[in-house]
């Protein structure tokens, strides 16, 4: 018997005979032979029980963040998620449905979305947001693209500070269409982006479509949007990066007159996974709405004029539109946008402000005892949310190590995608960090240096 | 009603444990300090609870009944894999953790791969793509990489067939490519002569799905595929349809240089209302240091290891690694099935779609004569002709019998198209309750045609307003809404 297939050997036949073949190899006859291949070497397959055998052997094998005090982030957070986003998630209404293409009996999908897409616009301060993207970085990608197909200019300019791996994706998405994306390096003081650089990349050159920066960026640094706004002429387009949980406390990049907000959703209710799946955000302004990517859900009545949800401006898609399509983009990340939605509706207007608040306060407390720490200078003068940047006189590799061997997952070393910042580590807190846990980390920073190493 | 509309001033459901370190004001010039609050819902834990389980019972689900929509595999997704994935011990790991602390998961990883190899007949996998358009789309930059290295500047065309799904012609245009359609002949099959008349030295490569969307086998499939190398171009294998021929046959035995696989519809794991799915890409040896970084990678002492250092790799797609905890699910599927479930998998999948094609075909014009793989596609022009009856019109009804409808209007090449895909895991009475309904529509339409146009009217909502809701499109709640 084999999992998960109903057929008795019995019915097998009947439907055969039905077929009017006499047996199934009879349903592969246009198979040519010289196409045909062997059994497939693959282990023999296994029952419920021991397949949780198996899997708790491979399990024994990780550590997961349970086993640490994290201190770490860098684009993937641990924060809290609620028992309810966890259960209501899992429901196999929203789990095993697929894309509301019939949207009649898919409500419940496009409700979800509808919400989402509300609590994004909130967010953010932008007009429209689509359903979810894939992540973060592949948001910030679309994001260019669709700067380029706006604006049709073909060099983008991106501060150096964005997250690496999402500068990485870009350069991979603008590689096919030929758009060059050109870094505008950090100011070294502040951490933010340097504005004589912006300026002098604009001045030279052929005009860019779009200067993307971090919301806060990679460094944790708050970027003073107002000052780039000012700076971009205005019909280069502001794509901002954003952690969607410190826009609980500050000014959304709407207000700033940004043109697409991207992001990564894990901060939202989503665990870590070993960086996927979480899902990407991405909202625009009404006039651009057109030229988005990926599903939205719109409103509408039925028949007897009740309220009710369908997918909107279907013609900028890949079924309908194909090649002419705005992306390629068909399956998202919608069931981890509903996880974000519940999350959102849970914490609320107050509670989402206070996980931030407690993040800041958190970052900030053990920032001012690092300061203190001989040998562990703060990088960046800018200001900060929950994650900042500092210059150890250890080897961070061993530090990384020392740390690991007392139980924190400590802050993350640079060198590996700033060569200039070799010395120096990022640190993050979240809401779990307790004051115990960040006295700890500290007193194990100031015993580094006499650590046999 | 909308979660905002439940919303009351001063009501919270989560309480977090006191601060316990001094507060902070927020130290940030004024202008960005956030002035307005956002319009988060402020309701109570079990308003949540309910709200969210109702908007649950509003959605059909495969976990509610047969969803035999066509290319997209509704197959039942096991609750086991599920509950693996949810494991602290894989769901709560940093991307950023040591090696040493993610052997587990990267072992997993790495087996994976190879199952995925020894199904597709590839020599090397990247899990790296979170989709089935984005595994195209790395796919079409792999070409393009590869065209780009040996200075093959005059590769500049895709050939995707007519019958195509609709990401392949995007995905390659993202990747920079020219797309040229090819004609699907009288047979459903590529048109060999059509397909000869585009052969040039500009063809870069070409995109097959095999069994076609039709639910059709290319017969000529390496002789295409070797057509395309001829004049030096790369084949690239949609793996949207894998469900076919598992342990039958092989993606790189017929020639192809490139596969994506949809790990949510082959491989089960859960669809989640349109996502997150999977779509690893592999490739035959040639091309294994073009694919997307890292892939997975065993060292001599048995550890394993994320390996950046591919010479021509197209970079990242996305961060990371993949949907991780999607491939856990895969990889359960894969080992709780083994050589032998796989096989079977595909040949139900294709008995069930036999059976309900040879059922139907009493009564339904089916588009293409002979046997299918994995699904099929009925002509319902003549209906329409004969009762004014669309497809859309007996879709809609379909709901309302209990049954989730086909999909429809494609492939484009037939007119008044239904795509039927039963998947293996449904049974035969679960398939000939579906015939039934299907047969009574037809009888519908022909005594009583307004009972389908006005169809669904046993759903949470009758038939809804598309065309509206995109000429003036409301794609968010506003708080002067209510008045309305």
């Amino acid at each position: 018997m084999v999992q998960y297939v109903p057929h008795t050997d019995d019915e097998i036949a009947k439907m055969l005979e039905e077929i009017g073949v006499k047996d199934i190899e009879e349903l592969y006859q246009d198979v040519p032979d010289h196409l045909r291949c062997e059994k497939l070497d693959l282990p023999e397959g296994l029952d419920e029980l021991s397949l949780k055998r198996h899997f708790f052997n491979l399990a024994r094998r990780n550590h997961p963040l349970e086993e640490y005090m994290v201190f770490r982030g860098a684009g993937v957070y641990n924060h809290y998620v609620p028992e309810v986003v966890k259960q209501l998630s899992m429901r196999s209404g929203f789990l095993t449905a697929y894309t509301p293409y019939q949207a009649e009996v898919s409500q419940g999908t496009l409700q979800v979305m509808f919400e989402f897409q509300t609590m994004i616009c909130e967010l953010t301060g932008m007009d429209v947001a689509n359903s979810s993207m894939y992540d973060g970085a592949s948001a910030v990608a679309e994001a260019v693209l669709m700067a380029s197909r706006l604006t049709d200019r073909y060099r983008a300019l991106a501060a150096s500070s964005i997250h690496p791996e999402y500068l990485q994706v870009v350069q991979t998405y603008t590689s096919g269409v030929g758009i060059n994306v050109e870094m505008v390096a950090y100011d070294k003081e502040s951490g933010r982006v340097d504005i004589r650089t912006l300026r002098e990349k604009i001045d030279t050159g052929e005009k860019p479509s779009c200067l993307v920066v971090g919301y806060p960026n990679f460094f944790g640094v708050i970027e003073d949007l107002m000052l780039v706004r000012g700076v971009l002429p205005k019909d280069v387009m502001m794509v901002v990066v954003v952690n969607p949980l410190a826009l609980a406390l500050l000014e959304p990049p709407g207000s700033f007159g940004a043109d697409i907000v991207v992001g990564d959703g894990q901060p939202l209710g989503i665990p870590p996974r070993l960086g996927g799946p979480s899902f990407g955000i991405f909202a625009t302004r009404e006039c651009y709405v057109r030229q988005m990517p990926g599903r939205i859900a719109g409103m509408t009545q039925d028949l007897e004029g009740k309220r009710g949800f369908v997918m909107v401006l279907q013609t900028r898609e890949q079924h309908i539109r194909r090649h002419r399509a705005t992306s390629n983009i068909c399956s998202n990340h919608t069931q981890a946008a509903l996880m974000a939605t519940i999350y959102m509706s849970l914490m609320g207007k107050s509670g989402l402000r206070e996980v931030a608040r407690q993040c800041y306060a958190k970052a900030h407390y053990l920032a001012e005892k690092v300061d203190r720490v001989e040998g562990i200078n703060r990088r960046f003068s800018g200001p900060f949310f929950n994650e900042f940047v500092a210059s150890v006189d250890v080897n961070p590799a061993h530090l990384d190590e020392y740390l690991k061997a007392h139980k924190i997952l400590g802050p993350l070393p640079l060198s590996r995608y700033y060569p200039e910042l070799v010395d120096s580590v990022l640190f993050c807190t979240t809401e779990l960090n307790t004051v115990d846990e960040i006295t700890f980390l500290v007193g194990r920073l100031e015993a580094v240096r006499n650590a046999d190493l | 009603m909308l979660i905002f509309e439940k919303s009351h001033e001063g009501r919270y459901a989560v309480l977090l444990p006191a601060l316990d370190v001094p507060e902070m004001d927020l130290d940030v010039e004024d202008h960005l300090v956030r002035k307005a609050s956002p319009e988060l819902p402020e309701v109570s834990e079990l308003q949540v609870v309910r709200h969210y389980t109702e908007l649950s019972r509003k959605n059909y689900a495969v976990d509610v009944g047969f969803y035999p929509l066509g290319s997209c595999t509704m197959k039942y997704n096991p609750k086991v894999n599920d509950a693996l994935a949810e494991l602290e011990h894989f769901s709560y790991l940093h991307p950023y953790q040591c090696e040493e602390d993610i052997q587990g998961a990267l072992e997993l990883m790495y087996h994976l791969q190879r199952f995925l190899c020894e199904i597709t007949g590839m020599d090397a996998f990247s899990l790296q793509p979170a989709a089935g358009a984005h595994g195209e789309l790395t796919g079409m930059l792999i070409i393009r990489e590869y065209h780009d290295i040996h200075g093959n500047a005059e590769k500049k065309k895709i050939l995707v067939p007519d019958s195509a799904h609709g990401t392949n012609p995007a995905s390659a245009t993202m990747a920079g490519f020219e797309v040229v359609e090819i004609k699907s002949g009288p047979d459903g099959l590529v048109d060999i002569e059509d397909f000869k008349k585009h052969l040039d030295n500009e063809v870069a490569g070409i995109m097959l799905t095999n069994p076609n969307t039709l639910g059709l086998f290319e017969k000529e499939v390496d002789k295409i595929v070797e057509l395309v190398h001829e004049v030096g171009g790369l084949a690239y294998y949609d793996g949207a349809n894998l469900n076919a021929i598992m342990g039958i046959t092989k993606p790189g035995d017929m020639g192809f240089d490139i596969v994506h696989l949809n790990l949510h519809k082959t491989f089960s794991t859960p669809h989640g209302m349109g996502g997150p799915g999977s779509g690893p890409v592999g490739v035959k040896d040639f091309l294994k240091n073009y694919l997307p970084v890292p892939v997975i990678e065993k060292r001599d002492d048995g550890n394993y290891t994320l390996e950046y250092d591919l010479k021509h790799s197209i970079g990242k797609v996305r961060s990371f690694y993949g949907n991780f905890t999607v491939l856990v699910r895969a990889y359960a599927y894969i080992v709780s099935m083994g050589a032998e479930g796989l096989k079977k998998v595909s040949q139900v999948a294709v008995l069930n779609a036999n059976y309900l094609r040879r059922k139907l075909s009493e009564r339904f014009k089916v588009a293409y004569d002979g046997l299918c793989k994995h699904e099929f596609v009925l002509d319902n022009y003549e209906v329409w002709k004969k009762w004014g009856v669309k497809t859309l019109d007996m879709a809609k009804r379909l709901l309302d019998l209990g049954f989730h409808a086909p999909t429809i209007y494609f492939p484009l090449i037939v007119k008044e198209a239904m795509m039927i895909e039963p998947t293996e895991t449904e049974t035969k009475e679960d398939l000939d309750r579906f015939v039934e309904a299907m047969f009574q529509i037809l009888d519908e339409a022909e005594h009583n045609p307004e009972l389908l146009k006005s169809a669904p009217k046993t759903t949470p909502v009758s038939r809804l307003d598309e065309v509206k809701a995109s000429r003036h499109p409301i794609v968010r709640w506003k708080r002067e809404e209510e008045e309305i």
